[in-house]
């Protein structure tokens, strides 16, 4: 299982979160530590969406839209992508492993692709361990 | 004693400059042998003013020294170090110690140099210096106060006759004409048609100001080749590169001096210009074998 | 508008180590434009101060906000009653919205988060350059609009230096060389006679510095 690590998925409802419920329903096995966060796009999701992430304590966050050229809104994926790569800048700078966040691109019928980016996050995370952000870190 | 430089240039001979380079220190010994070496053989030494925004012994300095030895000294000026204050006290010091030939440039940007954190002065810009040379010569400073004493200077320029685009040099270097020159060293060159055309536009604007063709000693294709993908305003023909690179292994240098002896040998014979000015950057010690070569 | 940049976490971090309680205070003028002030700006740094001081064990409280302008007394006022409930401030403004705050506070330390840059403009996006130098003297009427003192490295009035390379500057050969534009503006303009003619120093007491400017109207 998924041991102690937390993980935050943001999942665009045109794939990602479809290709989630597939996952669930034909019973594939993926850990279980992963929180499933419904975006209506990829490029919905902001770096301090990330950030505020780690801040409550999550220790790897996934950020999962539709294929490259097949976003609904158009450039929502792309976006994403370049706001991920910022996150993992604005992570590093505050000492916090940049691995910690992704970017996944999937279709909404590839749910082994889904579990696969699960479990290697959690893969990833057993190595780096938890984050030092503990008990959702202090609160404002 | 050398003949002053300003005669020189009036005589109708074909004038040669060469150039120092102050080291970075007070070991002065080398240079020295370099005056000595080249005092007799050039019609005036130039004294580059913290060449490449490189921290060196000053310019200034080094022309009293040369004066000191026997030569005919060019105090070159630059814009980055000083604001118009000190420009114009040293304008005076070098006139009162006897230097009378300044050449007046912008100079190399500070982040060329190793000192890249410091300010870079340019108050004032090279034909404002040519300017303020003038208006101390007619024994006024540049704010309007009389001089007890005034200075005389033989003024020069430079142009960058390969420059890309030609056109704002050359408006520039009709300012400087304008500004009163007697002289003009130019940047290196080596592609001796476009350098015709230069002159005939240089001949055109005015005929009195002498211009001396910059060379510096190519020590190798390699050399040519970096110098026109990095160095601003120097352009080496392909043809250039090509026999420089044909030369047998370890014998660039000596092809080089071959080229630079031609080029001279070419400007003079065929009096594209008035002079050349020979910048061995770092060689000087060579530049009587590029006069052997021109056969000068 | 003035572009600034943030400075590197490391920095703010060491400013205000040893404060538990800050306020961080962006601004909604220039600095929200160039992405290094605003609100969004304010979100982020706080985030990672928070993130950074709680992987070191250390308890951090943030409160944020944003004001209109930063460098008006006024605006800068309606932060009273937050200011109270802090120990020191950490501005997001231009220096002078920084200095704002520390005069309407002056029992409070105010830290700049942001490195002020220069005047300009946005090239593309994300991208901002210097386009004036708020020297007090201008002259673009007669440089086709576009600026020697600031946009040639070495702030040239009369013409280009040798270090154009394919009208590039010697400097960075990214940038223009200001020279060569202002040739190519004014030749279209047939105005070339401008650059031909002989432009004087500069005068450096156009703006005293520090510059005042005192409105005629009331």
């Amino acid at each position: 299982m998924g041991g102690n690590n937390k993980i935050v998925a943001f999942c665009c409802e045109n794939s990602a979160c479809a290709a989630a419920d597939r996952a669930g329903k034909i019973r594939l096995y993926y850990p279980d530590n992963v929180r499933v966060i419904r975006v209506p796009c990829a490029g919905r999701v902001d770096v301090l969406h990330i950030l505020k992430a780690f801040e409550k304590g999550a220790d790897g966050v996934l950020v999962m839209g539709c294929q490259e050229e097949a976003c609904r809104h158009l450039t929502g994926n792309t976006r994403a992508r370049e706001r991920v790569k910022y996150a993992e800048i604005l992570l590093k700078e505050s000492g916090i492993d940049g691995e910690r966040v992704r970017m996944v691109n999937l279709a909404p019928e590839m749910a082994h692709k889904f579990a696969q980016e699960v479990s290697e996050m959690t893969e990833r995370l057993k190595g780096l361990g938890p984050t030092p952000i503990k008990n959702g870190g202090p609160q404002r | 004693m050398a003949i002053p430089f300003r005669e020189v240039l009036n005589s109708g001979k074909f004038v040669i400059t060469g150039e120092v380079g102050p080291p970075k220190g007070t070991n002065l010994e080398k240079m020295i042998h370099h005056i000595d070496l080249l005092k007799e053989r050039v019609d005036a030494l130039n004294v580059t003013d913290n060449q490449s925004s490189v921290m060196r012994f000053p310019s200034l300095g080094t022309c009293l020294l040369i004066k000191e030895h026997g030569g005919e000294p060019v105090f070159q000026m630059t814009c980055r170090d000083r604001n118009r204050l000190a420009l114009q006290a040293d304008l005076l010091f070098a006139y009162a110690r006897g230097i009378r030939n300044v050449l007046c440039l912008t100079g190399d940007s500070i982040t060329v140099g190793d000192h890249k954190e410091a300010k870079a002065v340019f108050d004032l810009d090279s034909v404002q210096l040519l300017h303020t040379v003038h208006t101390l010569e007619s024994g006024w400073d540049i704010a309007g106060n009389e001089l007890d004493g005034a200075v005389e200077f033989c003024v020069g320029a430079c142009v960058t006759p390969d420059a890309d685009p030609i056109e704002p040099q050359l408006i520039k270097f009709e300012k400087k004409v304008q500004a009163g020159i007697q002289f003009c060293q130019t940047q290196a060159i080596y592609d001796l048609d476009n350098f015709r055309k230069f002159m005939e536009y240089a001949r055109k604007l005015d005929k009195n100001t002498k211009i001396l063709a910059g060379i510096v000693l190519l020590v190798g294709a390699r050399m040519a080749r970096f110098m026109n993908e990095s160095v601003p305003g120097i352009y080496v023909p392909e043809e250039l590169i090509d026999e420089l690179a044909s030369a047998p292994k370890g014998k660039g240098l000596e092809k080089g001096i071959e080229i630079a002896g031609r080029l001279i040998r070419q400007i003079k014979e065929q009096a594209i210009c008035d002079g050349v000015h020979i910048m061995a950057i770092g060689r000087e010690e060579l530049v009587p074998e590029i006069l052997a070569a021109a056969g000068l | 508008m003035i572009v600034a940049e943030r400075k590197p976490l490391e920095e703010i971090k060491e400013m205000i180590a040893g404060y538990k309680r800050i306020l961080i205070v962006g601004c909604g003028t220039c600095v929200t434009i160039c992405w290094a002030g605003g609100e969004k700006e304010v979100g982020i740094l706080s985030s990672q101060l928070r993130l950074a001081f709680g992987k070191d064990g250390n308890e951090l409280l943030t409160s944020e906000v944003t004001i209109e302008r930063q460098c008006e007394r006024e605006m800068v006022e309606e932060l009273r009653d937050k200011v109270q409930e802090v120990e020191a401030i950490l501005s997001l403004g231009c220096g002078a919205g920084v200095q704002t705050i520390a005069e309407v506070f002056e029992e409070t330390p105010v830290y700049p988060a942001l490195n002020t840059k220069f005047v300009g403009m946005p090239e593309r996006e994300g991208v901002w350059v210097e386009t004036c130098r708020a020297c007090g003297d201008c002259l673009l009427g007669e440089t086709g609009g576009i600026c020697p003192v600031v946009r040639c490295a070495k702030g040239l009035l009369n013409g280009p230096c040798g270090g154009t390379k394919r009208g590039k500057c010697e400097v960075d050969p990214e940038k223009d060389c200001a020279w060569t534009l202002i040739y190519r503006r004014l030749e279209k303009q047939g105005r070339l006679d401008l650059m031909r003619k002989y432009y004087p120093p500069r005068n450096f007491q156009a703006v005293t510095r520090p510059g005042k400017v005192e409105a005629l109207q009331a």
